[in-house]
């Protein structure tokens, strides 16, 4: 019998297999054995968790591959399992042994009061469930995905998403999870199909399912006849490639199609040539476990640029807070976290975080065309200030005699107030964020799965926002670009385009199709010069 | 006899954290890293006397938890271990490479 569950799609594309249930640290207590015999176990899986994390560091590139080097160097080093053995010794179990002594290392972090070693306590838990479920599981690589196989867990942490082996085919299922989340976006950054919210019956989910990332719905035991219309659906965008050039409408119009990018390794197997540049670096993802470490971001930022050939590259200074907490640096607990502290008000009240990245940024725009982005910016003043740090950082580079170019400054339209007044700031781009600018322009948040819907981008008083925005820069003669999910649909796209956007960018794994919808839209000689 | 003398040899030091994060992950990966390659027992503290820490033991590292603008005293027993101190005080005065 068929069964459906209705979720909100936070990845697109249509996935089929069977549910493969992600219980962690959920494996079969240990049963009593000697403790030479435990003692021995500990260890075996101690190094089957280092050689897993070894292999996983060496697909991985610059800050992504340092995080796990630090667990690796930490899995190395024989005091992690100190206590451990005593307690082995003492007859206990390996495994509840060393739930033992990494609460300790734990708690150690938790209670710390600088902020910034109380994040290490996720690494420690991570390398906790890791060996704990070596210890537990039947042998094999533990959080690798069978082929084809459907992810159902209750909610997906990114380092989790980070360590899976996902195969051309795999699909995901959240209980919980938003479609805006750090998973979400690396899920469409890799192309697996994701539907979240369907709630607790996710752990009822068993044998073969129908992961529908399009319309955000689950099928369980799929009939014959669901399964042949999924095969008959439209190809995968991903599949359809029509090589390089510039993306020109069908009546001839020059579209810059640009990508939005989260980490590295989103633009591997990728060539520059299919795009006109990278349109947004979402930076608290690329670099949010270096907050404080200058050079490494630099690094980051120059692979970047490296990758892109000439091309431009925006830099979005670190977005944190609303639906992205950031360990150490946003604050918990607000009341309205979409209407709070984040984007750029964050980094003003944090100017310590936020100089750093401005020095990385700085230097490495002498490497290559760098754009700086600011995120949620709502008052002219909040530009001013901005400027004033990096003025003054500039200063600083230049007494070092440090290498550096300043960029130019643009910022994010999302806030509906700042979208209708954009030549008030002293800004030298724009780019429009679609997801934000919706849910206030409509008043539904996103993450909201009743009135989530309500946000809808193809609004006619968000279409007349935008519109508006469009002519103010282009009086102003300043680039103004379009990044979100809005232009990943055609429809949306279509009436984008209609109204002037002239560059847009998405998540490489929409780039194709961004490419083949342009072609087959006419936008009309309305407004054009 | 000289051979004794040479491995008896003691050396210490003292640098200033002056790093923004401290001895966070990185800078206690390096510095580990780099006391591994000696033969000298090498510890560290943020008091002049104590209590020590081995330096070849990132777990170790990592629970002293030192941040910016505390003194790092380290000392070392060994034949290597002036050449240990040295490298590890440059380690911590040129902010772990990290800038």
């Amino acid at each position: 019998m068929e069964r459906r569950l209705e979720g909100l799609s936070a990845s697109p594309g249509i996935a089929v297999g069977m549910i493969q249930p992600l219980l962690l640290a959920e494996g079969q207590p240990r049963k009593d054995a000697p403790a030479c015999e435990e003692r021995e176990a500990l260890h075996a899986a101690i190094a089957r968790v280092k050689a897993d994390l070894t292999r996983l560091s060496g697909r991985l590139s610059g800050i992504e591959a340092g995080i796990l080097g630090f667990q690796i160097a930490l899995l190395e080093d024989p005091e992690l399992v100190h206590h451990a053995e005593t307690r082995i010794a003492d007859g206990l179990p390996a495994d509840q042994a060393w739930i033992e002594g990494m609460a300790r290392e734990i708690l150690h972090y938790r209670d710390a009061p600088d902020l910034h070693f109380r994040a290490r306590a996720d690494d420690l838990a991570d390398l906790r469930d890791a060996v704990l479920q070596a210890l537990r599981a039947e042998p094999g690589p533990p959080l690798a995905l069978k082929a084809g196989g459907i992810l159902a867990a209750e909610d997906l942490t990114p380092s989790l998403f980070l360590r899976m082996d996902w195969q051309q085919g795999s699909g995901i299922v959240l209980g919980g999870g938003s479609m805006a989340s750090h998973v979400a976006i690396l899920a469409r950054a890799r192309g697996i199909p994701m539907v979240v919210g369907v709630g607790k019956v996710w752990a009822d989910l068993s044998g073969p399912v129908l992961v529908d990332g399009d319309a955000g719905i689950v099928v369980a035991a799929p009939s014959a006849v669901r399964l042949a219309q999924a095969k008959a659906s439209p190809v995968p965008a991903a599949t359809v490639d029509d090589g390089s050039g510039p993306t020109l409408t069908r009546d001839g119009h020059r579209i810059a199609v640009e990508l939005n990018v989260a980490a590295l390794s989103d633009l591997d197997g990728l060539s520059p040539e299919l795009c006109d540049g990278i349109g947004l670096v979402r930076t608290e993802f690329l670099i949010e476990h270096a907050l404080y470490d200058e050079d490494a971001q630099f690094e980051a930022y120059a692979q970047l640029l490296h990758w892109a050939e000439g091309r431009p590259v925006t830099l979005r200074t670190i977005d944190a807070g609303g639906d992205k907490p950031l360990a150490g640096y946003s604050i918990e607990g607000e009341r309205h976290p979409f209407l709070g502290l984040r984007g750029l008000r964050l980094s003003l009240a944090r100017p310590d975080v936020f100089r750093i990245q401005l020095r990385a940024i700085l230097r490495a725009a002498a490497w290559g065309p760098v754009r700086l982005l600011l995120p949620m910016v709502t008052a002219p003043a909040e530009v001013a200030a901005a400027r004033a740090h990096v003025a003054e950082v500039a200063a600083a580079l230049a007494g070092e005699g440090t290498r550096f170019v300043v960029p130019p400054i643009g910022m994010m339209l999302e806030v509906p107030a700042a979208a209708m007044a954009p030549g008030q700031f002293a800004v030298d781009f724009y780019s429009i964020g679609t997801n934000d600018l919706a849910q206030f322009a409509c008043a539904a948040a996103r993450d909201d799965l009743h009135v989530s819907t309500l946000a809808d981008p193809r609004h006619p008083g968000l279409l007349a926002m935008i519109e508006h925005a469009i002519r103010e820069a282009q009086a102003l003669r300043r680039p103004l670009s379009l990044c979100g999910d809005a232009a990943t649909d055609r429809a949306t796209l279509e009436a984008l385009l209609a109204i002037g956007i002239e560059s847009v960018s998405v998540a490489p794994v929409f780039l194709p199709r961004l490419r083949s919808d342009i072609r087959q839209i006419d936008c009309g000689m309305r407004d054009r010069p | 006899m000289r051979q004794e003398a040479a491995l008896l040899r003691e050396a210490r030091d003292s640098a200033e954290l002056t790093n923004a994060v401290g001895l966070h992950a990185r800078p206690s990966v390096k510095l580990t890293q780099l006391a591994k390659g000696f033969g000298a027992r090498i510890e560290v503290s943020t008091s002049a006397d104590g209590p020590w820490t081995d330096a070849k033991s990132l777990v170790k590292i990592m629970r002293i938890k030192a941040v910016q603008g505390e003194t790092l005293f380290v000392r070392a027993h060994g034949a290597d271990a002036v050449m240990a101190v040295n490298a590890v005080t440059d380690l911590i005065r040129r902010n772990f490479g990290e800038d």
